[in-house]
């Protein structure tokens, strides 16, 4: 970390008195103001708060603020050592445990904590992992990588397209299966991503990651990372999946198909739910898997029919219905050259009267126009109501029993691959994995 | 005290005091849920783990390390009305509750101690389940200030607030349950340094502190809202944290035997010095001796055989003689050892050579053991009975505790008993693992906060007690008793209108209350307006005071009866000196031959008589007058005649 980007939440006064004094961040200070004298360490400022109270670390662990002001002396003492140190476990190499290869993207499945400045140091190396977390030792041989380190809401196609390209390459290299550790806001569209980019995967791909953050002694992130270790080793499955908790107790995961699964909880565990199906399994740390579900892609070992299908056309756009929304955003999207429109409508499928005028424009522009619910659960269907018939005659695509994201992405891969209308209309309303239930079961 | 003094001067005695106590606030410290507790109930509950966190310096804490190996599950009960995703460590914290920042600062101003410029929230790491989260919300509100008393003022270190653990339910080898409505309650935690010099110096100064907490009228009462933790160590021993001592009483108790066990350890060292023990010499070899005691008599030993156990020992060398050593009342070297084999493998406790035979075990099948496991006569054995894998892990530790034995006195974490002894609970943590809070921003403390506590800062409880004391004329005890069951506030209000009568006040709202509490009667049915009626009704005579307890005890059974209408019930209602007098004539009248015999020696016969009409009704001084003068004149007439 640069010292100057570490300074930076500090205002003026407390930069000037450091610079003078020669203090850097790190270092064990005395503060000296009328009453009072502080010693401890030197900590970086968090970005709220007072940018003139200066944050130090005392020898008892606490941090406090003390206000800088004309008069307050800061005196530096010593200059704190402090080497980062790793100890390595070897792994214990065992030639028939599984492969799983590990492509980091962000969000941390395990982390170290430097106690002595209170920063949190991600951990992604094998040799961290198996420190982290003892029981992967057991399961599989993990090789990782860390692709990116973004933000889940920095997530955008280009990078599914970068992950999905590794997914690719490490299926062809023979891994028996691959871990995805991705920030959960929108590990749903990533999943459902690489569920269209990669054809006929023939091992699991799992996407996982933690609610509660894995420096914490409660995170998540452990048995969400032995329970995807255990689907990408060994699951029957050969699909893109989401393995997270199953429900707020640390017993068992659920794996989650990558074109039916869905972000629904802002902190929970449990957060990760099927919408419009049934899971794929669920997975104990002990390495049981029990199957949800017989309608999956097997495992298999022929990597010949794989195919690589990542490309996404980023101009599409996924609209919500509320009452007295405006047409005039359709009419923007027209006129801003969009290729997609993706409309979570309400109920069965349905737009104000005031919409029709302008959705019927897009179509006509060569602009297809998928239908989806905000009920979530639930297919459309459009011949019920007069308002729906309407919809489909002047040429809205029903969008099935998919979620709005699903729909979503689904139409971004499917204009990369072609604009014809007929072909897009075939496309969208055909299951190409696993997005689209023909029927929807009592029991999901 | 002096002789005292010096004693506890000699072995080096200091003792730190840690207060918690729990704050009254509305809701918790970091969501909405109110402090409450819940008892009963069907509660939905979920199933945790913890790990410990690794440091970047890739060691764990010992004290950690040691709730892990116990591998436990966590099991949490959770009461709707009291807890929600924020305890469940299903949703981040929110912002730090503003009332209980306030009662600390106020506390902190008391103690004539620094705030702090700006609160950082720390994560403390506890990992024995009693935080879903696995680590403690903590933060330091203000720094220095002191405790004055007798034997020299005692600085505060720190003063902090934190979150209140989850209460333990219930514990099995496997699990702990939990239950989440105490966790999440604001907590000030107020340590002293280590500069406490004497048990009773101990027992003052928490007291003290607990008057200041009290004094804020925003604190909880009742069993467990507050606990004292006690540091205590002397020179050459080590430093022994005692937690959870909810009696004050107690403290001087605990520290003595505290002094007295580190004293006694040393001892043991020394002689094991002498003995030539080394440590390395004390391995945890593991014998299995089921087969040499197959015919053993031994009630214990015949069970653990017939449910599948086994029965193993180690051999301590040159022990003999030291673990039957007592070093706390009824607390032998050897309890310690048991202690250590019962938490860490499990085991029911020990067996060990200085006890035996004993415990169905003769002398015969000692021989026996001994000769198979070549003990030597200066050696100690231990033996456990159970399964192999709980038996070898309760006899490690108790090799391990051994070993520890050569250094002395070990630093670990003890349990306060009731008796004032006390027992082992984890090895001291070491260096407190603390991060900052990231999901908390740092909460700046402004001089206009300071400010308007400053305004509404309540009177130093040792003030207060020196005015009761002046101006009221109460004696010490009453004014502290005042104090110490927070009357004082109502006393104030009733003595403000009738404060002739400060000490019956006082004493009625605080013993005879108490002891018809005692009884078991509902007092909180005495209400404020009704003990005023009472002092009222006595200040114009028309209830005498030896009446309070029996009204009192009126009320709390018949809460919608009000004061006068109790008075009139029990024929309590006063009588007026004219109606006095005429109850006098017609007795004197009545016992004229008595009178005429006797002279003024009749005075206590005719007391007994009329007290029985009038006892309750008016003041008894009032009567002894009315008798003595009515009964001196009656004479002057008889002898005229
Ligand atoms: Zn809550």
């Amino acid at each position: 970390m640069e010292l100057s980007e570490e300074l930076s939440h500090y205002g003026e006064l407390v930069k000037k008195k450091l610079s003078e004094a020669g203090i850097v961040i790190g270092d064990r200070v005395r503060v000296i103001d009328d009453t009072r004298v502080y010693e401890g360490i030197l900590m970086p400022r968090p970005i709220l708060g007072d940018e003139n109270a200066i944050v130090i670390k005392l020898p008892n662990g606490y941090n406090i603020g003390i206000k800088i002001r004309e008069g307050t002396r800061i005196e530096k003492i010593s200059k704190v050592k402090h080497e980062l140190k790793t100890s390595i476990i070897k792994e214990k190499t065992a030639n028939n445990k599984p492969k799983v290869y590990i492509i980091g993207t962000g969000g941390t499945i395990a982390s170290r904590v430097d106690y002595l400045t209170g920063a949190v140091y991600p951990a992604l190396t094998p040799e961290d992992l198996y420190e982290l977390i003892p029981e992967l030792n057991d399961i599989a041989i993990l090789e990782t990588e860390q692709l990116f380190n973004i933000f889940s809401e920095d997530m955008n196609p280009q990078i599914w397209c970068k992950i999905a390209e590794k997914a690719y390459e490490k299926i062809m290299e023979g891994y028996d299966g691959i871990v995805i550790p991705h920030g959960t806001d929108t590990m749903g569209y990533t999943a459902a991503a690489l569920s269209f980019a990669i054809r006929n995967t023939p091992i699991p791909i799992i996407l996982t990651g933690a609610q509660r953050s894995s420096d914490r002694p409660s995170t998540d992130a452990a048995l969400n990372m032995i329970c995807s270790t255990i689907a990408a080793s060994k699951a029957p499955f050969a699909e893109v999946a989401v393995v997270m908790h199953s429900t707020s107790d640390d017993e068992s995961c659920t794996a989650h198909r990558g074109t039916k699964v869905r972000k629904c909880h802002t902190s929970r565990r449990d957060t990760f739910k099927t919408i419009n199906g049934k899971p794929l399994a669920k997975i104990k740390p002990n390495g049981e898997i029990i199957m949800q579900t017989n309608d999956y892609n097997p495992r298999g070992k022929d990597i010949s029919k794989v195919n690589l299908e990542a490309k996404f056309d980023d101009k599409v756009a996924l609209i919500k219905v509320y009452p007295g929304i405006s047409d005039e955003i359709i009419h923007y999207l027209i006129d801003r050259g969009y290729h997609g429109i993706v409309i979570e409508g309400t109920g069965l499928g349905h737009v104000p009267q005031n919409m029709i005028e302008a959705l019927r424009r897009a179509v006509e522009n060569g602009i297809p126009v998928v239908m989806t619910s905000q009920c979530l659960w639930g297919r459309i269907n459009m011949n019920v109501y007069r308002r729906g018939v309407e919809l489909l005659r002047i040429g809205v695509i029903p969008g099935e029993d998919m979620i709005p994201e699903t729909a979503l992405v689904k139409l971004m891969w499917t204009l990369a691959k072609t604009r014809d209308m007929k072909e897009v209309r075939e496309i969208m309303t055909t299951n190409i994995a696993g997005e689209i239930n023909v029927r929807s079961h009592y029991e999901v | 005290m002096n002789e005292n003094l010096n004693y506890y001067e000699k072995v080096g005695l200091k003792v730190g005091l840690e207060v918690h106590q729990q704050i009254n606030t509305k809701q918790k410290l970091f969501c909405k849920c109110p402090t409450i507790m819940v008892e009963n109930g069907n509660f939905k509950t979920i199933k945790r783990f913890l790990r410990p966190s690794k440091s970047e310096l890739g060691e764990v804490d010992p004290a950690a390390l040691f709730e892990y190996m116990k591998h436990k599950e966590y099991i949490y009960e959770i009461p709707e009305e009291a807890s929600c995703l924020v305890e469940l460590d299903e949703e981040p914290p929110h912002e730090l509750n503003q009332e209980a920042l306030e009662v600390a600062l106020m506390v902190a101003l008391m103690l004539k101690s620094n705030p702090v410029d700006e609160v950082h929230v720390m994560r403390k790491v506890v990992i024995d389940g009693s935080n879903t989260t696995g680590f403690q919300r903590t933060a330091i509100i203000a720094m220095g200030g002191y405790v004055n008393d007798e034997e020299g003022n005692v600085e505060i270190k720190t003063l902090c607030l934190e979150e209140e653990a989850a209460r333990k339910i219930a514990e099995t080898e496997d699990k702990v349950i939990y239950r989440l409505d105490r966790l999440g309650i604001p907590l000030i935690e107020i340590a002293t340094a280590p500069t406490i010099k004497t048990p009773q110096q101990a027992r003052r100064v928490a007291l003290r502190i607990g008057r200041i907490l009290r004094a804020t009228g925003m604190v909880k009462r009742g069993l467990g809202t507050i606990r004292q933790d006690l540091n205590i160590s002397i020179s050459n021993g080590a430093r022994v944290e005692i937690k959870g001592v909810q009696d004050l009483n107690l403290i001087p108790k605990i520290v003595e035997y505290e002094v007295q066990r580190q004293l006694k350890l040393l001892e043991i060292r020394d002689e094991l010095i002498r003995r030539g023990v080394k440590a390395e010499e004390l391995e945890s070899q593991i014998i299995d001796i089921t087969e040499i005691l197959k015919e053993s008599k031994s009630k214990l030993i015949r069970k653990t055989v017939m449910e599948g156990g086994g029965v193993y020992a180690v051999k301590l060398r040159k022990f003999k003689g030291l673990l039957g050593m007592e070093i706390q009342p009824n607390r032998r070297f050897g309890t310690e050892l048991s202690e250590r084999a019962k938490l860490m493998g499990g085991v029911e406790g020990i067996i060990h050579s200085d006890e035996l035979p004993g415990y169905g075990i003769s002398q015969e099948d000692l021989n026996k053991i001994m000769k198979y496991m070549d003990v030597k006569d200066e050696d100690a054995i231990v033996i456990v009975c159970g399964k192999y894998e709980n038996c070898k892990r309760a006899l490690e530790a108790v090799v391990q505790r051994a070993r520890e034995a050569l250094i002395g006195v070990p630093e670990e974490t003890r349990a306060a008993n009731d008796d004032g002894t006390t027992r082992y609970s984890r090895p001291m943590p070491g260096a407190a693992r603390m991060y900052p809070e990231t999901d908390i921003r740092p909460i700046p403390i402004t001089e206009d906060i300071l400010n308007k506590i400053k305004s509404k800062l309540p009177e130093d409880p040792e003030e207060t007690i020196r005015r009761y004391i002046v101006k009221y004329g109460l004696s010490r005890k009453l004014a502290e008793e005042l104090i110490d069951s927070d009357r004082g506030k109502l006393f104030e209000e009733i003595v403000a209108k009738w404060s002739e009568n400060a000490t019956l006040i006082a004493s009625t709202i605080t013993y005879t209350i108490n002891s018809l509490k005692n009884k078991g009667l509902p007092v909180e049915n005495i209400k404020e307006e009704s003990l005023k009626k009472i002092f009222d009704l006595i200040s114009r005579g028309e209830m005498a005071k030896e009446a309070i307890p029996e009204v009192l005890e009126y009320i709390t059974v018949n809460p919608n009866v009000d004061v006068e209408e109790a008075v009139k019930i029990l024929g309590k209602g006063g009588i007026s000196i004219e109606e006095l007098e005429k109850i006098v004539r017609e007795e004197i009248d009545k016992a004229k031959d008595v009178i005429r015999e006797r002279g003024m020696k009749a005075m206590g016969l005719l007391m007994g008589r009329i007290m029985g009409i009038v006892r309750g009704r008016i003041d008894g001084k009032i009567v002894n007058e009315t008798v003595k003068r009515m009964l001196e004149e009656e004479l002057k007439s008889l002898k005229q005649s």
